[in-house]
């Protein structure tokens, strides 16, 4: 059952980036992005990250891909279209990324892990996910943590100086 | 066996919660018509029906058999996504919501933060109608409305934390049982009113709704839109409404719970209370002026951010002194 | 249960997928949404680490995953719309103002 949907969501990951990739209007681009994050996150509800999914959805498809998208109307979708939309190398650039994924694959395809384990908790039962997730994030990777929030902070101040029209005279 | 018989009453349920929302969200167009009059010393639709309670019927006929338009140099895909992308998120968060101890979609420990992560899904669908229609006004209409959103879902995320820390857990029914004794109206004021003027903000309603006004030159992100699609567009609406009302009952006002010597349902008691609050919400639109843009952008940013984390402070601080 | 190698090929192939996009494709916005693709195949592969093992260190590098992406994705963008005002289009092969 579980194999099922499992398939069901990679499929619909799949199908959708393969959109994304390929399409010539940027707009429908974002949009097939937006429906691989959605179905990225119905995977992590099956891998028992339920907390992910919720951020998965609140953070990149709800906030992220907003932002690609007020960015992306800001620049002419409608002169883009009709350029060349693929590189002069691209067969070269197709066989690059093949053998990087075959690459990937024979490093972690090998196998030889140990055994698999299952969570202490069930799926939907309080306490769950989030709570073991919060006494993880707030004493082992506390420092992290702190460090991200300064890091989204520099990333914040540096995008308003970076887009910020410059006043001459 | 097991699995089938699991599913299939879950999809009864569904069923029996989407038809009653649907039925409910069309006659609140009435309701709100009657109720604007009533508050303005006039009837309303008196015609269609005693006392004008077939109206929506005229408005939903009206509305299905109009011409659907579709600009020439609209993008034809997203133009006719857009309504079901306002639409659906609205729906989606009925599937967690308590009505009563027994009656509920289903329950998950992550509850309140699907709630929050499937509502900031709404944006989207305003952001491509406003793009898609390939109108000015319309994609003026649309940034500004989905900025105006973008902004106070943080406030009405951030004041949720406070009944959050209140329950200890994100699971919706936990919630609305930790509420049995006070209910969190009563613990948490500074919250439910900062959340109920987020929710106000997010379902564009008065007094920020700018960008679908009246007295506005266009209707702002779904000018170009006609016939059938305008009407999914005004149903999102009320569906929002009632949706941010169905949460605040749950986090606020003790969800299902009543008052013990009146025998009532429990899921009666819920809509009893949504009742009282979609009554508010139409009550402010009566009676309230329109904020401008920017002095929205300055209430939300100013006032209301600070508000919530004094009152998300201020709750850990009692929290961890006294309890 | 699902056998971890199934997480780890889907996240191959996402990287895949992601790679080509960035490596193929000229609109300057494309290449980010692809590079927004190979960090959420690497998620995948996170999280499926973290479910063969029960161990949560997978899920919360998943999260600083996702916390990165939005600073990169935010000073991206800022990139590319301080660029777009002195020139229409953003076709990465014509921002060539420094080659020699």
């Amino acid at each position: 059952m579980e194999l099922l949907f499992f398939y069901i969501f990679a499929a619909g990951i799949v199908g959708a980036s393969l959109l994304m990739v390929t399409r010539a209007n940027v707009i429908h681009a974002a949009l097939s992005l937006v429906l691989a994050f959605l179905f990225m996150a119905g995977l992590f509800v099956l891998a028992g990250a339920e907390f992910l999914a919720g951020v998965q959805i609140l953070v990149y498809a709800g906030g992220i891909m907003v932002l690609y998208l007020f960015s992306i109307m800001l620049m002419n979708v409608g002169v883009s279209i009709r350029l060349r939309q693929w590189h002069r190398q691209s067969v070269l650039a197709l066989a690059a990324a093949l053998l990087l994924a075959a690459e990937i694959w024979m490093v972690l395809g090998r196998g030889g892990y140990p055994e698999a384990r299952r969570w202490p908790w069930k799926l939907g039962e309080t306490p769950g996910n989030v709570e073991a997730l919060g006494q993880v994030l707030y004493t082992k990777f506390l420092f992290p943590f702190e460090v991200a929030s300064m890091l989204l902070l520099a990333a914040m101040i540096g995008a308003i100086v970076l887009a910020k029209r410059r006043i001459t005279r | 066996m097991g699995i089938v018989a699991e599913a299939l009453i879950a999809l009864v349920k569904i069923a029996v919660v989407l038809g009653v929302v649907s039925l409910v969200v069309a006659y609140l167009t009435y309701l709100e018509r009657k109720i604007i009059a009533h508050i303005q010393m006039r009837l309303g639709p008196m015609r269609v029906g005693w006392h004008g309670l077939l109206q929506p019927i005229a408005d939903g006929l009206k509305l299905f058999l109009k011409e659907d338009i579709i600009p020439d140099k609209a993008d034809k895909i997203v133009f006719v996504i857009a309504p079901v992308m306002v639409l659906v998120p609205a729906f989606v968060v009925y599937s967690v919501l308590p009505f009563s101890q027994n009656f509920y979609i289903t329950q998950i420990n992550v509850g309140l933060f699907f709630i929050l992560a499937v509502s900031s899904l709404g944006v989207f669908g305003i952001v491509m109608a406003g793009w898609a229609s390939n109108s000015k006004y319309s994609l003026l209409g649309a940034l500004r409305s989905a900025a105006q959103m973008l902004s106070y879902e943080i406030f009405l995320g951030f004041s949720l934390i406070g009944p959050l820390m209140l329950a200890g857990s994100l699971n919706l029914q936990r919630i609305v049982e930790a509420q049995g004794d006070v209910w969190f109206v009563f613990y948490q004021p500074l919250a439910f009113v900062v959340f109920f003027i987020a929710s106000l903000a997010e379902t564009n309603r008065v007094p920020f709704d700018l960008p679908e006004a009246e007295t506005e030159l266009v209707a702002g992100f779904h000018t170009e839109y006609s016939g059938m699609k305008f009407a999914f567009f005004f149903l999102a609406e009320y569906a929002n409404i009632m949706v941010t009302t169905a949460v605040a009952v749950a986090l606020f006002f003790g969800g299902w719970q009543g008052i013990d010597w009146i025998p009532l349902p429990g899921f009666v008691w819920y809509l009893l209370k949504m009742g009282v609050l979609i009554f508010v919400f139409i009550w402010l639109r009566a009676t309230l002026p329109r904020y401008r843009y920017d002095q929205l952008m300055r209430l939300g940013w100013k006032f209301m951010f600070p508000l919530v984390m004094a009152n998300i402070f201020l709750t850990g601080l009692v929290k961890y002194l006294f309890l | 249960m699902i056998p971890l190698t199934h997480f780890l090929a889907l996240g191959a192939i996402l990287f895949l997928i992601g790679a080509a996009g960035v490596l193929m494709r000229r609109n300057a916005i494309m290449i980010l949404l692809s590079i927004e693709l190979m960090l959420n195949s690497v998620n995948v592969t996170f999280v499926g680490f973290a479910r063969q093992w029960a161990d949560l260190t997978g899920q919360v590098f998943a999260i600083f995953i996702i916390a990165v992406a939005a600073c990169e994705a935010a000073v991206g963008l800022a990139i590319l719309i301080s660029l777009n005002r002195d020139r229409q289009m953003v076709n990465v092969d014509e921002i060539n103002l420094l080659k020699w």
